[in-house]
């Protein structure tokens, strides 16, 4: 079974924030919400790059392990999903994930969470709503991923500087870029993410 | 040298000085005389090296989401999933198994010179609120705690999925608001009972006299022996620190960053095991541990006796101040 990745090759990322705004759209989030973002590294000097980023859907995922309630697994796709009626919004997950994925709606006074909305790689929810159902896109937004297609923001990228897929398809696509233009600035968070990097 | 000349030396070395500085962030040219991009990559490894966090600029108001990557979070996770639960497993049944021995060994201590039937106002109504409001409050917020931590593992296999989360959202409430009274108790019980917790020459005698755990041996106190000051002390601290560490944790990203709140999270956590752990035995020496000692806390009086046998200086500062004279006989 394909093991699901993102990769975000930031020598090709114009931050354009696309990626951003389809997932806004296709997933309907509430406003605050940022599943997918775009942090650009050393503005304005020599060395800068973009890279959007969202959940990696790690392996060994850090806030699945923390998650008080244990409401958050990965699927036989490597996707990690969660389910937001067992979730009661402790933010423990925003501590432990080491790319500031998972989001929280405010609902009250203080630091108070609602319950955590991250990416879910396009694939639904992992509650107990049908897939492709209205109950579970009111909850999670689109699955994409349920129709046989890839997360809308990797899907759209202008520059294709966003991979999803096969890790292994998108590590060999990336590999094959940096062999042909000689240089690149490596596979952005998939040592911490998936333990391992790409080797050129 | 004059002034004026001073001032030429030092902008004509600052200029200098910002010249290289300049010419060494500049865009390195390839071969061709074009931008090569190769010269100035950006790598995820070498941004590591240099932070524990890559952060950059982001198009949103949230700081937070500013921080792209931060592997510590996986070290996060090992602390509260490995080392916190078995750290916290060992201290606290450790503690409870400690309890109980001592109960095996040294058994209840009784009033040797058994009941005088005369009481004595040992803790006034309103410092007896004081320690149920702060006691009550803290079994809560003790309780709905080791419930983030261990609930899963004890509490979830025996009630399921669906109502250990019903349950630990209302926890998650009660852990939040119940805080304020904890805190409230607390203030209360540091200022009412500073006084007669600052250390004094008796303590020493106490100590030599093996604190009352020796049968054959008197250890003298006043209105609370050392033991019973140590517990304040500790407490006030861990108090301090729980309280400070847990209000970081109640406004997340108020003026912190991921690391301070991984930080404030595990020093909670440590402190919190290592206060319900003093508590624990604070309970025991309380109640099953001490004939007479719940009373105090309870209705307010103790027995005469009691008092003579562990805290003989303050009774009779009491009864002197009171103008009665100590009596073994009830009475009438």
């Amino acid at each position: 079974m394909a093991r699901m990745k993102f990769l975000c090759d930031a020598d090709r990322c114009i931050d354009c924030n696309a990626c951003v705004t389809a997932c806004k759209n296709e997933n309907e989030v509430p406003w605050g919400i940022n599943r997918r973002r775009v942090v650009t590294i050393n503005d304005g000097k020599p060395g800068e790059r973009s890279v959007s980023m969202a959940c990696m859907h790690c392996t060994d995922a850090p806030c699945a392990a923390v998650c008080p309630v244990t409401c958050i697994y990965p699927t036989d796709d490597g996707i990690v999903l969660h389910n937001k009626d067992l979730c009661i919004g402790c933010g423990y997950c925003f501590y432990a994930c080491p790319f500031g994925a998972p989001q929280y709606p405010k609902v009250g006074n203080f630091g108070s969470r609602g319950k955590m909305d991250k990416c879910t790689y396009c694939a639904g929810g992992g509650g107990p709503e049908a897939p492709g159902s209205a109950a579970e896109y009111a909850k999670y937004g689109s699955n994409r991923f349920g129709e046989g297609k890839l997360p809308l923001c990797a899907e759209m990228c202008s520059t294709k500087s966003l991979l999803a897929g096969d890790g292994d398809i998108i590590a060999q696509i990336y590999g094959e870029r940096v062999r042909k233009r000689g240089y690149g600035s490596g596979a952005w968070g998939w040592e911490t993410a998936y333990h391992e990097d790409i080797k050129i | 040298m004059t002034f004026l000349a001073r001032v030429r030396l030092v902008t004509f070395v600052l200029i200098l000085i910002s010249f290289a500085a300049a010419s060494a962030f500049a865009q390195k040219l390839g071969p061709d005389g074009a931008p090569n991009p190769d010269a100035s990559v950006t790598n995820q490894g070498a941004l590591l090296e240099q932070a524990p966090r890559i952060q950059g600029r982001i198009d949103i108001p949230d700081v937070k989401a500013s921080v792209l990557m931060q592997p510590a979070g996986r070290t996060w996770d090992y602390f509260h999933e490995v080392l916190l639960h078995w750290a916290g497993a060992i201290v606290i049944v450790g503690t409870i198994a400690f309890l109980a021995l001592a109960y095996l060994i040294i058994g209840r201590i009784r009033i040797e010179a058994g009941r005088s039937g005369q009481k004595i106002v040992r803790f006034k109504s309103f410092e007896r609120f004081s320690h149920w409001l702060t006691a009550v409050s803290f079994v809560i917020l003790g309780l709905t705690g080791l419930n983030i931590t261990f609930g899963k593992i004890l509490l979830l296999p025996l009630v399921g999925p669906e109502t250990f989360s019903d349950i630990s959202q209302i926890a998650k409430y009660l852990h939040n608001f119940i805080s304020f009274a904890f805190v409230a108790g607390l203030v209360l019980i540091a200022v009412m009972f500073f006084r007669d917790n600052l250390l004094a020459r008796v303590d020493v005698e106490w100590v030599r006299q093996g604190g009352g755990f020796i049968k054959s041996k008197h250890a003298p106190a006043g209105r609370f022996n050392l033991g019973e000051k140590m517990v304040y002390w500790l407490s006030v601290a861990a108090g301090i620190a729980v309280s400070a560490s847990g209000f970081v944790l109640l406004f997340p990203f108020y003026g912190t960053n991921i690391a301070d709140m991984q930080l404030a999270q595990a020093a909670h956590a440590i402190i919190a095991i290592l206060f319900i752990a003093l508590i624990l035995a604070h309970i025991y020496i309380g109640t099953l541990g001490m004939e007479g000692a719940f009373e105090a806390m309870g209705t307010g009086e103790v027995d005469l006796n009691w008092a003579k046998e562990h805290h003989d200086r303050w009774l009779a500062e009491t009864l002197e101040r009171e103008g009665r004279r100590p009596s073994a006989t009830p009475a009438e």
